[in-house]
């Protein structure tokens, strides 16, 4: 196979673009799965090393709760199944896992599927969102009907 | 009465992009189907909302051995996955 610091290779070529020939050269040579594991999708880490797993508990706040009731009402309600609630968790960046919680996770999933479903509209959501923002700084402030 | 020979599969190297319920670290590994399941709703397709067509489900058995080759603790232990017909390809020449 060509690799790109080929002495014979084309000359005159940015990194980027000679990075780029490379991974589609790469991918039209690619046979089988181990040709071309940068493929793999990130969420999809069974069998990776993952260290110890974590065995502490907490109790659920009210954010966490209230995430998790909308999810099962709109469960309910038929507006998404969890097949795309999950389709869209594994759509976010590979490093939403150490950058966002897991209801963080989930409720940004519900909420595109809302969109998505046509439960509203993200202009309706901006709205509502500086309505909440004005009540106030604290989760209960903002929290208070 | 004899037994039946189990059907092997080879879980088909295939890596595409979409909602893949099949594991990555089982494509291209052969198992035994140890039973039938389903037909179930395809969650490839129900994820972006299609009704998705019913496939069948296979549990299939996998030896550490096949999976994780010399890495793998003990070789004679054994994985199951549930993994749908279309990810499937028959291996009888598998060894």
């Amino acid at each position: 196979m060509q690799k790109s610091d080929d002495p014979t290779a084309a000359p005159a070529q940015t990194s980027q673009d000679t990075t780029q020939a490379r991974r589609r050269h790469d991918f039209l040579q690619a046979r089988r799965w181990h040709d071309f594991p940068e493929a793999r999708r990130w969420h999809d880490m069974g069998g990776d090393a993952a260290g110890p797993v974590p065995s502490d508990q907490h109790d659920y706040s009210m954010f966490e709760k209230r995430v998790d009731a909308l999810m099962m009402l709109c469960f309910a309600k038929g507006l998404f199944t969890v097949d795309a609630m999950r389709r869209v968790l594994e759509d976010m960046a590979p490093d939403s896992f150490d950058t966002m919680t897991y209801y963080e996770r989930w409720v940004s999933s519900l909420n595109t599927n809302l969109i998505e479903s046509g439960t509203y509209t993200t202009a309706e959501l901006a709205e509502k969102m500086a309505q909440v923002a004005a009540r106030g700084q604290t989760y209960g402030e903002a929290s208070a009907p | 009465m004899t037994q039946r020979s189990p059907v092997k599969v080879r879980v088909k190297p295939l890596i595409p992009p979409g909602h893949v319920r099949t594991p990555y670290y089982l494509r291209g590994k052969v198992g035994e189907i140890e039973r039938t399941l389903g037909p179930f709703p395809n969650p490839e397709d129900l994820a972006y909302n299609h009704s998705g067509k019913p496939l069948p489900l296979y549990r299939v058995r996998f030896s550490m051995a096949e999976v994780w080759g010399p890495d793998a603790e003990n070789s004679t232990d054994t994985i199951d996955a549930e993994i749908y017909a279309h990810w499937l390809e028959p291996a009888e020449n598998a060894p």
